[in-house]
């Protein structure tokens, strides 16, 4: 190595640092703004770290406004989601491993749907949910992206590539095709349901189109409905308001953080070659 | 299973096949499955009960709507059809001659074209830069500030509204203190024109670069050693090889991530709908964002999904044609 060698590359790591903070710093400044008093966060000059760091805001948040609730019903959302996975965990193997009439037929009408845009969807569905019923229900939040037709094609590629022979095997146990498919494809394709369980939580916890559209009333507000409504508000408060966007984004970041690792994996597994 | 022993290169190199998949799908759809599964007993009805579930839910809520869409866009349904739909009848092109002729329409349509003209290249230079410099090493440090460039891609987009509303706040927002540092009287950042326009638009460039920059990273991480290896030995320099080696190996994910940012901006609408607070801002309301005010807050079901259709049209046309430019491309 070179000595201009090294000096380069302290100062592309340098400038990438410098970069990535920038593109960081709203998140620092929520966070700090979070823990500040309303007075420090309207004053010139702004502090950077509070001067009386303080958890009102947090407190405001369940106190004054009903954050407890829309936290129950966000994991709710969550919750439902998780039944949607399954339900793709289901197709994906049935595509992946079984030949049948309509097999080719039906795999590609789910992919025509990635294809249809959420806006154009967006008054249809409203449409179809009120005929159903289920405005102002947290199903109904959940109903229209319940299914992702992205994640049954992925679920797809990694179960086609689970061996024939296995499931040949435990048919001659004796094993049911539900049995098989619980006890012996779902174990298997633990990578690529890690990732789908982490994507899942991901969406569910900050979907906002769906939940402002199906919500009516306060009691089915979601964290990012509600958090909206704190933009709205005509008085200023920021640190109110920090520490909502706070409460929305460090689950997730933790949840990002913690299983970094396997979104790497699980991509690397699924095996689309 | 579990290939524990892997290099992250070679990680990465399965994450750019299936990127690879990801652009093809669309033109695939001919020949869905490649592997073909063997021989099964034709007997079992167990496939079907495994995808019915799924097929039914995308029938209903991705095929149906859009059948639902075109027909609504014919009559003159609003809201009170929800509670007993006697009124609503079909009108014809009627919605179509008042969209084309409502230059509230053109005027979002103007902003989405601007938005996808500038949002676009930028959001695709500013991530390969970074990718770029992000796949010279696989160090600690350059692990974490991946992390932190994906930071914005995974939030909520209310948080993020909220956190960019402080920070353009034209009181007490902390741009404003900047340039009063440097002596610049305070501006609205949010306002109806190209500066509001600007401002939105950057924190949609601020949002999508997180994924972009995740699999160009992938894609420059699968280009094979030897290439660039081989190009040193011919005496090419760092950026001659990043220039004539690297993105030329790259173009199929800068193809995927040229169509699917096209796609995301031409259906602009979370930063432009928070950022305002809901309130219509003229310069920075695209055409999702006219669909939903004419929709759910005036209530025209009919007249929505007139312009829905339009919009559908418009994203089938760009990417068909960009599809086309690939084919020829080849």
């Amino acid at each position: 190595m070179t000595r201009r060698f090294n000096i380069r590359a302290v100062a592309a790591a340098g400038a990438l640092t410098l970069v990535a903070l920038i593109a960081a710093f709203p998140f620092l400044w929520m966070i700090a703004t979070s823990f500040k008093t309303l007075p420090e966060t309207v004053s010139s000059p702004p502090t950077f770290l509070p001067a009386h760091p303080t958890w009102a805001a947090y407190r405001r948040l369940f106190d004054e406004l009903a954050y407890a609730r829309y936290l129950a019903n966000t994991l709710i959302l969550v919750a439902i989601g998780y039944v949607g996975l399954v339900l793709m965990a289901m197709a994906g193997y049935g595509f992946a491993k079984y030949r049948f009439r309509g097999r080719g037929t039906l795999f590609m009408l789910v992919l025509a749907t990635m294809m249809v845009p959420a806006q154009v969807t967006m008054i249809p569905t409203y449409l179809i949910l009120n005929f159903a019923h289920l405005t102002n229900t947290i199903t109904g939040m959940a109903l229209p992206g319940l299914v992702v037709a992205f994640n049954i094609f992925l679920l797809t590629q990694f179960m086609s590539t689970i061996p024939d022979e296995v499931l040949e095997a435990a048919r001659i146990d004796g094993a049911g095709e539900l049995r098989i498919f619980l006890q012996i494809v779902l174990p298997l394709s633990r990578p690529i349901l890690a990732v789908q369980a982490i994507l899942t939580f991901i969406a569910g916890w900050n979907s906002f189109l769906w939940p402002l559209i199906v919500a009516n009333d306060e009691s089915k507000y979601t964290l990012s409905v509600g958090l909206s409504l704190l933009n709205r508000q005509t008085t200023v408060d920021p640190p109110l308001q920090m520490a909502g966007a706070s409460l929305m984004v460090i689950p997730i970041v933790i949840v990002f953080l913690l299983f970094q690792r396997h979104i790497v994996r699980g991509f690397t597994l699924s095996g689309l070659k | 299973m579990v290939g524990g022993a892997r290099t992250l290169t070679e990680r990465f190199n399965v994450v750019t096949t299936s990127i690879r998949a990801k652009a093809t799908t669309v033109s695939q759809l001919a020949r869905p499955l490649r592997r073909s599964p063997r021989r099964r007993r034709p007997t079992t009805r167990a496939p079907y009960w495994f995808v019915a579930p799924s097929v039914a839910m995308l029938l209903v809520f991705g095929i149906l709507p859009v059948l639902v869409a075109a027909i609504v866009s014919l009559t003159n349904m609003d809201i009170g059809d929800l509670a007993s739909p006697t009124h609503a009848h079909f009108i014809g092109l009627q919605n179509y001659r008042q969209l084309f002729g409502d230059s509230a329409f053109w005027q979002a349509l103007r902003n989405t074209v601007l938005f996808v003209a500038v949002g676009v290249p930028v959001i695709m230079v500013i991530s390969l830069a970074i990718a770029l410099g992000l796949s010279r090493s696989e160090s600690r440090l350059y692990r974490a500030l991946r992390a932190l460039y994906f930071l914005p891609a995974i939030t909520a987009i209310v948080a993020i509204s909220l956190i960019w509303g402080y920070l353009y706040n034209s009181q007490f927002g902390v741009l404003n203190y900047l340039l009063s540092t440097v002596g610049v009287s305070p501006v609205e950042w949010l306002g109806n024109s190209n500066l509001g326009r600007a401002s939105v638009a950057a924190v949609g460039i601020w949002r999508a670069t997180g994924l972009d920059i995740i699999i160009f990273l992938a894609a420059i991480m699968g280009v094979p050693q030897e290439y660039s290896e081989a190009a040193a030995i011919d005496g090419a320099g760092r950026w001659r090889t990043t220039f004539s080696v690297t993105i030329p190996l790259i173009r199929y994910a800068l193809f995927f991530v040229a169509v699917t940012t096209v796609i995301n901006w031409l259906q602009f609408f979370d930063e432009a709908f928070v950022l305002n607070q809901g309130r219509p801002n003229p310069a920075t309301t695209s055409l999702s964002l006219y669909i939903y005010q004419e929709g759910f807050k005036f209530n025209q079901f009919g007249f929505a999904s007139a312009g829905s259709v339009a919009l559908f049209a418009l994203i089938a046309a760009v990417t068909a044609l960009q599809l086309r430019l690939r084919k020829s491309d080849d």
